[in-house]
């Protein structure tokens, strides 16, 4: 079968999921909608491997394959294909993304049994799934667009997925809003690459964008400050990045499949699709480097002080997508596209720790009432302190190896690329000292109330199904988990997800490691070589300071951290009673949504309360009720002739005939 | 005869309808006043027909019947409506569409 043929059953099987679990729900009982709903992505999953088996009986340079089953429109020069594109960049995803969501569905699977909603979580989760692949897959800029649509309606779909809280409603409007924001900068995009260019196609865009652009040409850099809004959107950078922390208010599978594996790095893949334009404009390029920069510093300092468990592992998501962003906008391409690939396995990991240690908390997920779980869920535990460790970029483990070679690259770049060689570092100390913060918190020390009761009894503590955030009660018809909660220890599923993603996160950065392979990097190679930057390499010799000196960051990271929450304990109230400012700058999460509030909502809602007092009450108002009045006064005066007497209409009835037979009678003689 | 006759005994007939429709209460008797007002339509059509020697005023005669019978139907129809309801059998007191 061909690499296409391949791609197209991997978009299937998840739509088939999707509309079955949906449709059925009635007749399928619930785990037989859980096990559909994995077992499509499994099978995606498989096909995905198809279709790279397929591509790599290629040559290298002829690992580019189109593929379009119908034409999606056609008009007045304008022709779209519902095509797809595959290359190694677009089944690299297509395998990270199905693979890792397939271990998330298993998670589901054990995780989300007591929820009334299972079919449609399952339901929508497909669509998600599908969603994301098409956006991979996407040949042109339009399925592109649809692709990305569809996530960010997944995504406020599985975020509201209580629809019954509040606050997941709330944060479901606000990333649906913000993804939107980041729609139309895509579509504004897209509109000027037709309108230069003549086609959507990637394959024409990228093709005839050297010989039509010159080197920073205003357009070139519109273009991709267009295309970096609807990026940013996605992947949650500043100042578009609010919605993501908010976003934790959906299940804990929901935070680890859009939070950690798919949606948001689809903001690094769009850049990386259209490295060809970022080339062409190296300020637009430096301006994502930057910003990404900004937020792994912005959102690790946050991680430092969040009491939320869910919400610190979602800061540090963004600061881990701030480096895939300095990646692929450098020009690091395959270490961003890496990074990617380690950051989704152990992001995904610690979510579902964090998941299985949140249920045992009987969903508290606040971060100062545990202690002790160490004891209470070893494997929990342990898959915690991995998934910990490959973000902190412990020697040896996956994140350790995919920074260090961002950094090395930038470091390679030399001149001003210096400061994120600096600037990264001090972000990778931070991830280690937030990341260690979390895990000696909840891990080690005397067991805390819920911990006790696991030990003691074996059971998982019960609790008030409470809104974490306000405190109300939840309404637990509508499908919120209720006060049975799962736990990997308990539940098969879970474990052999979270086992597998615990070893991919261990050893998954062994594929590329300087100097003695490096296949990831060989294998995007055909897409990225027509880059100048592609040719820079950094020497294995220079990769290896850089991995020491990470080495270096991360163990001084994990002392840190040590030394502050278990030597010590008492430093950190003592550093926040020191630093005062800067605490409540970060507890504020450095007052971002406020900004927007004062610069966008408040003048926006003026805007329409102006709008509302003078134009819609008397331009709109008045046309419209002066429209009624006319018709209604009209009308008052032929009521009169309405009498209700039969009688009368027939008097007058014959007296009119009798008049106009007297008329002719009269005009006639 | 000359055709005066038919028109002026036709005219007679129609003011009979229209006095009865405007003078009387009844519905069942208004019906019947419009009966008379088609039937003397009718007579003119069928007199000026015979006076001009060709058919059509007498096709047409035919289907005024026809319409007068429809009408019959429904106006009986609402009048059994009307006293199946216990209504007063009063176009007076039946004023409901007033506007």
């Amino acid at each position: 079968m061909s690499a296409t043929a391949w791609a197209w059953l991997v978009l299937l099987f998840p739509l088939l999921g999707s509309l079955v679990t949906a449709v059925g729900y009635r007749a399928l009982p619930a785990r037989a909608a859980g096990a559909i709903g994995t077992a499509a992505i499994a099978l995606s999953f498989a096909c995905g491997i198809g279709a790279l088996l397929s591509l790599l009986g290629d040559e290298p340079e002829a690992r580019h394959h189109v593929s379009a089953l119908w034409t999606y429109a056609s008009a007045g020069g304008l022709h779209v294909d519902l095509g797809i594109l595959v290359d190694p960049l677009s089944v690299f995803m297509v395998l990270v993304v199905t693979g890792v969501s397939t271990l998330i569905h298993l998670y589901s699977f054990g995780y989300m049994q007591s929820d009334a909603g299972y079919h449609r979580f399952f339901s929508y989760l497909n669509f998600f799934v599908f969603s994301m692949l098409l956006l991979v897959l996407a040949g042109n800029f339009v399925i592109l667009i649809v692709g990305w649509a569809f996530v960010g309606f997944a995504s406020y779909a599985l975020i509201s997925f209580w629809y019954r809280r509040e606050t997941a409603t709330g944060a479901g409007m606000k990333a649906f809003v913000i993804n939107v924001v980041g729609d139309v900068g895509l579509v504004l995009a897209a509109f000027l690459i037709f309108r230069e260019l003549g086609s959507f196609d990637f394959e024409q865009v990228f093709g005839a964008a050297p010989e039509r652009f010159s080197v920073n040409e205003w357009t070139v850099t519109a273009i991709c400050l267009l295309l970096l809004v609807g990026a940013f959107a996605k992947s949650a950078q500043l100042p578009f990045h609010t919605w993501l922390a908010d976003a934790m208010e959906g299940p804990t599978p929901v935070s680890a499949l859009i939070h950690a594996a798919t949606m948001v790095t689809a903001g690094v893949y769009l850049i990386a699709r259209t490295h060809i334009l970022f080339v062409l404009s190296p300020t637009a390029a430096d301006i994502a480097a930057f910003t990404g920069l900004a937020t792994l510093l912005v959102a690790g300092s946050i991680a430092l002080v969040v009491t939320d468990l869910k919400r610190a592992i979602a800061y540090s998501t963004m600061s881990q997508i701030g480096y895939m962003v300095v990646g692929v906008s450098i020009g690091a391409y395959s270490a961003g596209m890496f990074h990617f690939m380690t950051h989704s396995f152990f992001k995904a990991l610690l979510f579902m720790a964090a998941g299985s240690i949140i249920a045992a908390m009987a969903n508290d997920q606040n971060i100062d009432r545990m202690s002790g779980f160490g004891k209470a869920m070893r494997f929990t535990s342990a898959m915690l302190l991995v998934g910990g460790l490959a973000l902190a970029a412990f020697p040896g483990t996956s994140g350790f190896f995919s920074k260090d070679e961002i950094l090395a690259f930038a470091a390679e770049r030399g001149g001003m690329y210096e400061i994120f060689v600096v600037l990264g570092y001090a972000g990778a100390l931070l991830t280690a000292v937030y990341t260690f913060r979390l895990v000696f918190r909840i891990l080690p020390g005397t067991p805390c109330r819920e911990a006790r009761e696991l030990i003691d009894t074996g059971h998982v503590a019960h609790g008030e199904p409470v809104n974490p955030v306000t405190g109300e009660r939840e309404d637990t018809d509508v499908g919120f988990p209720g006060p049975e909660h799962h736990i990997a220890e308990h539940s098969w599923p879970m474990k052999v997800a979270m086992g597998v993603l615990g070893v991919l996160a261990l050893v998954g950065g062994l594929v590329q490691v300087p100097g003695v392979d490096h296949v990831i990097a060989s294998f995007l190679d055909p897409v990225f070589h027509d880059s100048p930057l592609a040719e820079i390499h950094p020497s294995v010799g220079s990769e290896w300071v850089g991995l020491a000196i990470g080495a270096a960051t991360s163990l001084v990271g994990i002392g840190l951290a040590y030394l502050l929450y278990v030597a010590r304990p008492e430093t950190p109230g003592l550093l926040r009673r020191r630093l005062r400012p800067v605490h409540t700058l970060l507890v504020n999460k450095w007052y971002f949504d406020e900004l927007i509030d004062v610069l966008i909502v408040r003048p926006v809602l003026a805007v329409g309360r102006f709008a509302d007092r003078t134009f819609e009450r008397i331009v709109v108002d008045g046309l419209a009720s002066g429209t009624a009045e006319t018709v209604r006064g009209a009308g008052g005066i032929v009521r009169v002739a309405q009498s209700g007497f039969v009688r009368s209409y027939a008097l007058l009835l014959i007296a009119g005939f009798a008049g106009l037979a007297l008329y002719f009678l009269v005009v006639s003689s | 005869m000359a055709i005066e006759w038919y028109v002026v005994l036709s005219a007679l007939l129609f003011a009979t309808g229209a006095m009865g429709i405007l003078i009387r209460r009844s519905p069942v008797v208004i019906l019947l006043c419009l009966e008379l007002m088609l039937n003397a339509g009718n007579l003119a059509l069928i007199a000026f027909s015979r006076m001009v020697g060709n058919q059509e005023g007498q096709v047409f005669a035919l289907v005024v019947m026809v319409i007068a019978a429809c009408e019959v139907v429904v106006g009986l129809g609402l009048i059994v409506a009307i006293f199946r309801r216990r209504l007063p059998l009063d176009v007076d007191e039946l004023r409901e569409l007033r506007g």
